[in-house]
């Protein structure tokens, strides 16, 4: 077995290019249980946790963007915008646990256990791949989870980060484990409220489908489909703006 | 493959299997037997160690990743005879927190690393700063009995 020691990520993809067969690593809270166990023995590792661009966070063209090396420990300190990314992080592992693990390996691993990943869901994130020579692309969630432990990410590509338009609406993330540290999850849940391109659209499509209006002299069906679509949108901007959830959110924020 | 680290203060090397871990390195290779192998897989704590500067598993860090870098391990907090001792491993005598005592070095350098960001912890922060380390002896009560007698004689400096 070789381990790979990149410093950059141009080192890190070249690397990738010329053995795409080694397995990519930053907390290694996963790839180390696979190690230790004997599960699996993997002809090459990458470590990633000396590639800097992979430990960058922030706003950038209206989009917020979180590198995959970010640990779970630096996004409870950080981000401080992101509650429910944040509420998401406190509940991985333990402190040892979130001072290694990061967003990416919950996007390499693509387990359904993932916490990170219900958040992720929730705001309809993108998934940045990218290959030497700074070949990248920007892959929908769905694209980019494929299935159970499987994903689009292609044998010379890294996983640069994820990315998703920031909402200021609250959200929350919610998780049922067998305790409360160092479980799997049973159950998550992360609800994101997005009033102006999500939430109250979505809303009022979903009741305007559900209506079977009639077509008579005071109006077609067509209109009253409309009409049910206007005022279902109306409705929830009134019942949201006068029973706001406290800013800060359930759950708190210590 | 040839792994040198600064641990306690000092530059160690191994020449190991490149699959090693972190935890490996430490009690086999370079005699350090403080840190103890009881799940690898990152559920126990007993593993416990600062990597510039963070609190981690070692057995979930692979031996290579820490090339280079400053690691610390619970035998940085005491002298060898045992004549000096943390405050935290005094606290954890005094208060009976120790019975088989396998979960001890973890639990004290978890303790040292939540003391050393928060002097002053309440119950709540406490419980979840060691929610990464299991006892299965004490029921954990004499262990927190321990952390309060521990941060109350650092601020104090008793």
């Amino acid at each position: 077995m070789d381990v790979l020691l990149p410093g950059s990520l141009a080192e890190a993809l070249e690397m990738k290019a010329a053995r795409p067969e080694a397995l990519p690593i930053s907390g290694g809270t996963d790839v180390m249980v696979e190690l230790n166990f004997d599960r699996h023995r993997p002809e090459a590792i990458v470590d990633l946790t000396r590639v800097p661009e992979l430990r960058e966070h922030g706003p950038h063209d209206g989009r917020y963007f979180l590198g995959a090396g970010v640990t779970y420990a630096r996004i409870m300190r950080e981000m401080s915008s992101a509650l429910a990314l944040r509420q998401a992080s406190r509940t991985v592992g333990s402190p040892q646990i979130r001072n290694r693990g990061t967003v990416g390996g919950n996007l390499g691993t693509a387990s359904p256990a993932g916490d990170a990943l219900t958040v992720l869901v929730a705001h309809d994130a993108e998934v940045v791949c990218v290959a030497a020579g700074g070949r990248d692309r920007a892959l929908p969630w769905d694209a980019f989870l494929r299935g159970v432990k499987r994903t689009a990410l292609a044998p010379d590509e890294l996983i640069l980060g994820t990315r998703w338009t920031p909402v200021r609406d609250p959200g929350s993330f919610s998780k049922v484990g067998t305790r409360n540290a160092m479980v799997i999850s049973v159950a998550r849940l992360c609800l994101q409220l997005d009033e102006e391109t999500r939430g109250i659209r979505a809303f009022a499509e979903a009741v305007s489908a559900a209506a079977s209006p009639i077509d008579d002299v005071r109006g077609s069906a067509a209109y009253r489909r409309h009409a049910v679509r206007v005022l279902a949108a109306r409705a929830l901007r009134w019942a949201l703006a006068e029973r706001r959830v406290p800013s800060g959110g359930p759950g708190g924020t210590s | 493959m040839l792994v040198r680290i600064e641990v306690n203060g000092e530059w160690r090397e191994a020449d190991m299997w490149p699959g090693s871990s972190l935890l490996f390195m430490l009690r086999e290779e370079l005699a350090l037997p403080g840190s103890k192998n009881a799940c690898e897989q990152g559920e126990c704590g007993s593993c416990s160690v600062w990597l510039e500067g963070e609190l981690v598993c070692s057995c979930l860090v692979l031996a290579a990743q820490a090339h280079e870098r400053e690691v610390r391990t619970v035998e940085s907090l005491s002298e060898p005879d045992g004549e000096r001792r943390h405050p935290v491993q005094d606290a954890s005598i005094d208060a009976g927190a120790v019975q088989c005592g396998f979960c001890t070095p973890g639990f004290v350098v978890a303790v040292t690393d939540l003391l050393a960001r928060d002097p002053d912890p309440d119950e709540a922060t406490v419980r979840e700063a060691l929610s990464g380390n299991l006892c299965r002896c004490t029921g954990y009560v004499k262990i927190l009995d321990a952390v309060r007698m521990a941060a109350e004689r650092m601020r104090t400096g008793a």
